[in-house]
């Protein structure tokens, strides 16, 4: 049936041939069962797509000036009106979504990455190479997050490669325990001992049989990642720590100078944190959906 | 008991060698060079003798493997070393500010404790109701709102409606607790938002899985009451991995009120490390992560041994 169907060449097994229908399939059951789940789905789209058009949908730049349209009220000019030096907001959050977009997904996926890397290599092997590993790792958990992204962003200073690798790194090293703990379980299956005596080698093991199988937390992971890497990152802005002004980042809009005058022009304060909130409670909530899809036995845990 | 307290605290101490270590390399790398920081404060065009002078005062032109053997013997005699700017000793600045993160910490997991308890245990009554599903959105909506927003709108708004805002001048317990807490509890209320949704849901899973057990449907043949099943016997084994969380959690608490600190200016551990990093204060920097680790540490150590008292399977072995 497959091969009927596609004619991409020998290599195609059929489960890859199917996943198209397994994807519709996959959403319609999130519409259905989840439909919390479905809308921060969409609205996750929503943003993303605001970031990635971004030059196209906001009105003004996002560095420009009007110095006669300071502190202006939300208005149908500008939407969520202007900050002490005449920019439009509602341009400033566009842009914003863009470094949140691309920050988020980018340390995200690094951090996913490397908890795989760290997760299956040390839940397969295990022994001494676990032990000294999972060491490093509890040394590093015990440290807040924020106090080391302070000190490390401080000697390789703010910058967005710099975020991003940090942020990754971060949340890689912590997420590897997750992934570690599925790897332990399937380690002991019985489709993993046939490979390994059918002299299966170690790396097409954990390629083909191991990496396949512990996707369902992988996925989820990574979904619930970007929501802690975009608060991370406007923590750190915040701070004064993440990319630095005058790039629109939503935790940069809430701090520095735009801080006294706050008092009166309140709407600056507003728009940053609700788009903040709904996109990371909107991924939160997707990610939760999919946990319950993607895996029974997952259900209910944070 | 007492030998498995002495073998954790042992097997601490390699950790912390390699953490300090690699703190202390570490902070010397931030760029921009604390003397150049402190004479363009002073005297822009210092000679090069008055810049090795001054290098020489602060111990930083010795090589940095000697400085980090020496900071390590002082730290042996419980010394952290001098503030480079203040010279004043670390551990007593330290000593000063532990104190007032620890109550904000404390207060922040009160606040989630007496929050996320009870509600997680509604929720897991009222399984898969309207309610239940409300609260469990509520949690998400919760650990989605960024505390350094939320403590941003009580400094604008309330100063714009009422003409209040709160204190940014602290007040130490001692001089006046009740105005020490009251001006702990905002923050503490944002920092302890986050930690009861985590520990709602916690609570809520725990409980569902203990509802469903044998001794509970005893309970609940013999004719006891809803209330007594839930605190007198459900809730007493739910709770164990609470505990654990509020052990696993300790760093998200701190983290925490790094910012929160920062936003009502309360001089703890917080502002000190933020302080002590736009200054390039190395001393204060080390000294700052290695008390948060070594404190986290403990926490978990005292989380272990508290299993002793919640669960008698552990305290009879």
């Amino acid at each position: 049936m497959a091969e009927i169907t596609t004619d991409t060449g020998v290599g195609v097994r059929p489960a890859l041939a199917r996943k198209p229908s397994a994807f519709l399939e996959f959403f319609s059951r999130l519409f259905r069962e989840k439909p919390l789940g479905a809308i921060g789905a969409v609205v996750c789209l929503i943003f993303l797509f605001a970031g990635i058009f971004a030059d196209l949908l906001a009105p003004y730049g996002f560095n420009l000036i009007m110095p006669i349209n300071r502190m202006k009220p939300p208005s149908l000019q500008f939407w969520f009106g202007t900050d002490n030096l005449g920019r439009d907001i509602f341009s400033r959050i566009l842009y914003g979504a863009r470094l949140s977009v691309i920050i988020g997904l980018s340390a995200a996926l690094l951090a996913t990455v490397l908890s795989i890397l760290l997760g299956i290599t040390t839940g397969y092997l295990g022994g001494r190479f676990d032990m000294i590993v999972q060491r490093f790792v509890d040394a590093w958990m015990s440290f807040p997050d924020i106090v080391i992204l302070i000190v490390v962003v401080s000697v390789v200073g703010p910058g967005m490669p710099q975020v991003i690798v940090v942020l990754g790194c971060l949340y890689g090293i912590a997420g590897s325990r997750i992934i570690r703990s599925a790897v332990i379980s399937v380690r002991e299956q019985s489709y993993i001992h046939a490979a390994q005596s059918i002299g299966g080698t170690t790396p097409r093991i954990l390629w083909y049989h191991v990496l396949p199988n512990v996707m369902p937390p992988v996925i989820v992971l990574f979904t619930t990642r970007v929501g802690a890497v975009i608060l991370a990152e406007a923590a750190l802005s915040f701070l004064g720590l993440g990319v630095p002004p005058p790039a629109p980042t939503w935790g940069g809009m809430l701090t520095g100078s735009a801080r006294n005058y706050m008092y009166l022009a309140p709407w600056m304060a507003l728009a940053p944190g609700i788009c903040l909130t709904l996109v990371v409670f909107s991924i939160n909530m997707f990610g939760d959906a999919l946990r319950d899809l993607l895996d029974p036995r997952m259900r209910g845990h944070r | 008991m007492q030998g498995y307290i002495v073998r954790r605290f042992l097997a601490l101490i390699p950790t912390l060698i390699f953490a300090s270590f690699i703190v202390f390399i570490t902070v010397r790398l931030i760029p921009g060079n604390i003397i150049e920081l402190m004479l363009s404060q002073n005297d822009v065009s210092a000679s090069k003798q008055t810049r090795d002078q001054l290098e020489a005062a602060l111990g930083l032109d010795t090589p940095i493997y000697i400085q980090y053997f020496k900071w390590m013997a002082g730290l042996l005699q419980g010394d952290l070393g001098k503030s480079l700017w203040t010279n004043t000793p670390v551990m007593e600045e330290i000593l000063y500010r532990l104190p007032i993160t620890f109550q904000l910490g404390m207060m922040a997991l009160l606040v989630s404790l007496l929050v996320g308890i009870p509600i997680g245990v509604y929720a897991a009554l009222k399984q898969d109701t309207v309610g239940d599903y409300l609260l469990r959105t509520l949690s998400i909506l919760m650990l989605a709102i960024p505390g350094f927003w939320v403590g941003t709108l009580v400094m604008v708004f309330p100063a714009m409606w009422w003409g209040w805002s709160p204190s940014v001048r602290f007040v130490t317990f001692s001089q006046d607790p009740w105005g020490n807490f009251v001006q702990l509890l905002i923050p503490a209320l944002i920092l302890g938002k986050a930690f009861s949704a985590i520990i709602m849901r916690l609570t809520r899973t725990l409980m569902l899985e203990v509802l469903r057990q044998d001794y509970i449907r005893t309970a609940r043949a013999k004719g006891l009451s809803v209330s007594t099943i839930v605190i007198r016997h459900a809730l007493r084994n739910a709770l164990i991995p609470v505990v654990t969380l509020v052990g696993l959690q300790a760093p998200l608490l701190f983290g925490g009120a790094v910012i929160l600190e920062q936003i009502f200016v309360i001089p703890g551990m917080g502002l000190l490390l933020l302080e002590a990093v736009g200054t390039r204060d190395y001393p204060t920097i080390t000294g700052v992560f290695l008390v948060i680790g070594v404190a986290v540490v403990i926490i978990n150590l005292l989380v272990d041994l508290s299993y002793g008292f919640l669960d008698p399977k552990v305290r009879n072995r």
